[in-house]
Parts: C-alpha cells; structure tokens; sequence
C-alpha cells in the first residue's frame, strides 16, 4: 500500500498531461473535423479536392511521424517553418490527424441524411446554411454518435505516442518507475487510469445516444 | 386574360423544357393558374407531371421556357435561347409564395409536430414564439392533429404525417400549394382523410396543384384537370368535361386503365 501512494503522485501527474493532450485535441478537432467535411461536400471541385488530398495525407502515414516531422522538420522548411516546443508539436500533429478521422466521419454522417430533408427545408425558404444548422447536423450529430465515442476512445489511448517527444504522459510515467523499481506495478496502476477515463467517456456517449433516442429517423 | 382580383394569374409557365442527361423529360410544357384553381395534374408515370411541379418551385433547373409566379419572374428565355434565373434572393422570395407537400412528407424527424411546424416561420420569417405557437395550433386543430402537438413525426401514421406536412406548409403562408402524389405513399385507408384536408383547403380557395393518381378527386375537387404524356400537356380542360369526355385519344387510354 505504501509502494502505491508513492508511485502515484508521478502517474497522477502524467495522467494530468494525457488528459491535457486529450482534451486540448478533442476541442480543436471536431469543429475543425466538421469545417474539412463541409468543404469535403461542397460544390467547389479545388477546395474540395484539396481537403481530400489533406485526409489521404493525415490518414496514410503514422501519428508518431507526423508529430516528429513537426517537431524536428518544420523548423527548416522555407516559409512555414516554425520551431514549435514539444507540447504544441504535439497538439498541432494531434489536430491535424484527428480533425481528417473527424471529418470522415461527419461526411458519412452528413451524406446519410435524405434528399428529401434538404428538399423539405428549401421550400419552406431555409437558406443552405440554416438547412444545415437546422435540419441536417443535428440529425447527424445522433447518427455519428458510435463513431464518435469509437474515435474518442482512441484519441485518449494514442495520447500516449507523445513520449517520442519526451513528454511525461501516463504511460511514460508509468514505464520510467517500472524501469527503476523493476515492478509491473505501475503499468497495472496505468491500466486501471486509461480504463478510468474511457468508462468516463462510454458513459458520456451512453447519457447521448439515450438522450437523442426519443426520436426515430 | 381578366385581371380583376378573383382571377389573378397567379402562376403562368410557357414552354418549360427540362432534360435529365441526354432525356428530354418536359418537351415544352404551357399553364396558365388562376387565383383559386384547383388544377390536378394527372397522367401515366414518367410523364414529367411531378418533374414539373418540381421546376415550378425551383428544385429542379429548366432549360428552356419562363415560369412566372405573381407577375414576378422565376426564370426567363431570351430571343436568343438563353435561360436566366432570377437573382438567388429573387428566386427564394419568388418561391415562398408556393407551399409543397411531398409524397414521402419529408418532416423533420428530430422536431416535434409542433415544432416542425414553427420551425420555417421561426427561422425564415423571424417570428416571435408568441405569435407563431397559437398559429402553429390553430392550423393543427385545423388539420385535426392538436392532440399530436408534442409527438414526434415517426410515432404518426402515414396520413398523420401528411397532414402535418400540409399544415407546416401552411404555417410560411403560401398563396399556392404544389401537392407531389400527396396520397400515394399511403396505405389505401388513410388516404381519405388527407384528401378530405385537401378539399377543405380547396373549399377556402387556395389555389392549389395536385399531382395525382387519385381520379375520383381529381374529378371531384379540381376545377380542371390536365392530362400529361412523354413530357408534353395531351389536354386541359375542366374536370368534369375531361373524366366525363376525354377528347384525346392517349387520355381516353389512360382514363380507360385507371377506372
């Protein structure tokens, strides 16, 4: 018990910073993830284009390259380069990844409304914006709420790629002590953090899908 | 064409041309709609009845010809050939003076019967809540649906629904309502009483037109009835002579299959 109350202020610390990245990152990319999808489905070809080429790039290539490709090589590249400290290389490469996975799934969310909704609004004079505010998003907000809480999940498990910048997140915390004190302890302490949070979450997206489950489509 | 009040032209499409692809779907179809006609369009599927109510409301583009709504003008054909839409601000006012109800409802599931019907006035107009619920209420009662208030659209019957579509059409104020096939989604029992709201709209002298294969309404309620074939209008004449006397002989055909 002793051995507990001392390894836990340092995991309860990474777990501060995991927490930190996730919510930082969740924040930043749904409204970004909605903005790419909108584009993704709008009629202008090059933008639209454009925003596909963006998530085939953000999907194709791993998490942990893209935030040391940010952290260690955009500082030398002409024009765009910036020296970012670790904890922004982090969430910049966090946003950027999530917000493509976001946008996907608000287009296939977007994209499973009916015609007839959009027919039904334009002819009682919704513009295309109030139709979408209106009418098509919060429909989708009810459809896309399993893929959310999936993406979700994730986001708070892939937190822990950040020790390649040598960030003390929960999972690095924890193997610096396992490593010092040769004991699995502390990854057994980090499991039950993670599945902590994740309960937080399933039960946040539950209270949703019962919420929007008075009506039916 | 008389303008004394009674007899507005309220709609008048001239040679309206429409092409899906390489389909000629409206080969240059004419109507004139006085204030308070009932006209029913009828005809055999495909003929571009209901592809024609949609251009007259602006969900479908045409390619040639003019639809003009009260005097204003929705879309127009030059000397030249070219087709021009009104400015988009032009077109969304132009069209608000048409109500449509489609022929699968298309309410808004995540609203409630009340508020699917406030949202438009709400959203559109900028109505105060106070002015437009007491609406919304009385067009409820109106459609006999008041007890549906706070239900949502998927707990309704078919006919509930339609009802709600035809009373949230009402509630933007329309001076004419385009009815799409209003009845054929519908089981064969719960057609009656969304024809019997449709007549009582007709008895108040809402100009109204009805894309239907309900014959015995057609005849019944519309003062004139057009017959439409492969995208052109075969006749139009009032109802009675039409049903009672077909001079066409595709109408003839028709009218023989579907009585």
């Amino acid at each position: 018990m002793n051995y507990l109350a001392d390894i836990l202020p340092p995991l309860l610390q990474g777990s501060g910073v995991t927490l930190q990245v996730f919510l930082i990152t969740f924040v930043l990319a749904v409204p970004l993830g909605l903005a790419l999808a909108l584009i993704r489905i709008s009629r202008f070809a090059v933008l639209s284009t454009l925003v596909n080429g963006y998530i085939w790039l953000m999907r194709g290539t791993p998490l942990m390259l893209q935030m040391l490709f940010i952290y260690f090589a955009l500082p030398f590249i002409p024009v765009i380069g910036v020296r970012l400290p670790d904890f922004p290389s982090a969430i910049v490469a966090f946003v950027l990844n999530y917000s493509a996975y976001f946008a996907e799934i608000f287009r296939a969310g977007i994209q499973s409304i009916d015609r007839g909704q959009y027919e039904g609004a334009k002819v009682l004079g919704l513009s295309y914006p109030q139709t979408m505010r209106r009418i098509v998003l919060p429909q989708v907000l009810k459809r896309i709420l399993p893929p959310m809480s999936n993406e979700t999940i994730t986001l708070v498990k892939d937190t822990s790629l950040i020790y390649v910048l040598a960030m003390n997140d929960l999972l690095r915390a924890a193997r610096g002590i396992v490593q010092r004190d040769f004991t699995t302890m502390p990854f057994v302490v980090a499991a039950a953090f993670y599945l902590f949070m994740t309960l937080v979450l399933t039960y946040g997206f539950q209270r949703l899908e019962k919420k929007y489950a008075v009506y039916d489509d | 064409m008389t303008t004394s009040p009674m007899n507005t032209l309220m709609i008048r499409a001239v040679d309206v041309h429409k092409r899906f692809g390489p389909v000629e779907v409206l080969k240059g179809v004419s109507l004139d709609v006085d204030r308070g006609e009932v006209i029913a369009v009828i005809g055999p599927s495909g003929s571009g009845k209901s592809t024609f109510l949609r251009c007259l409301i602006h969900l479908e583009t045409i390619h040639r010809g003019s639809i003009t709504i009260e005097g204003e003008a929705l879309v127009a054909t030059d000397p030249q050939g070219h087709c021009r839409y009104a400015a988009p601000a032009d077109i969304s006012r132009v069209c608000r003076k048409m109500g449509m109800v489609f022929q699968h409802f298309n309410l808004f599931p995540h609203l409630t019967v009340l508020q699917n019907i406030i949202e438009a006035p709400l959203t559109v107009k900028g109505a105060h809540l106070d002015e437009i619920v007491p609406k919304a209420e009385a067009l409820l009662r109106k459609v006999g649906l008041f007890d549906k208030r706070d239900t949502y659209p998927s707990r309704l019957s078919g006919g509930q629904k339609q009802r709600v579509a035809i009373a949230r059409a009402l509630a933007m104020e329309p001076d004419i309502m385009l009815f799409d096939e209003p009845t054929s989604a519908l089981d064969p029992e719960l057609t009656g009483e969304v024809l019997n709201t449709m007549r009582a709209l007709a008895e108040e002298r809402m100009t109204m037109i009805v894309v239907t294969h309900e014959m015995a309404f057609a005849r019944e309620v519309a003062g004139r009835a057009v017959f439409m074939d492969d995208g052109i209008i075969v006749e139009s004449r009032p109802a009675r002579e039409l049903f009672a006397a077909p001079e066409h002989p595709r109408t003839q055909a028709f009218l023989q299959k579907m009585l």
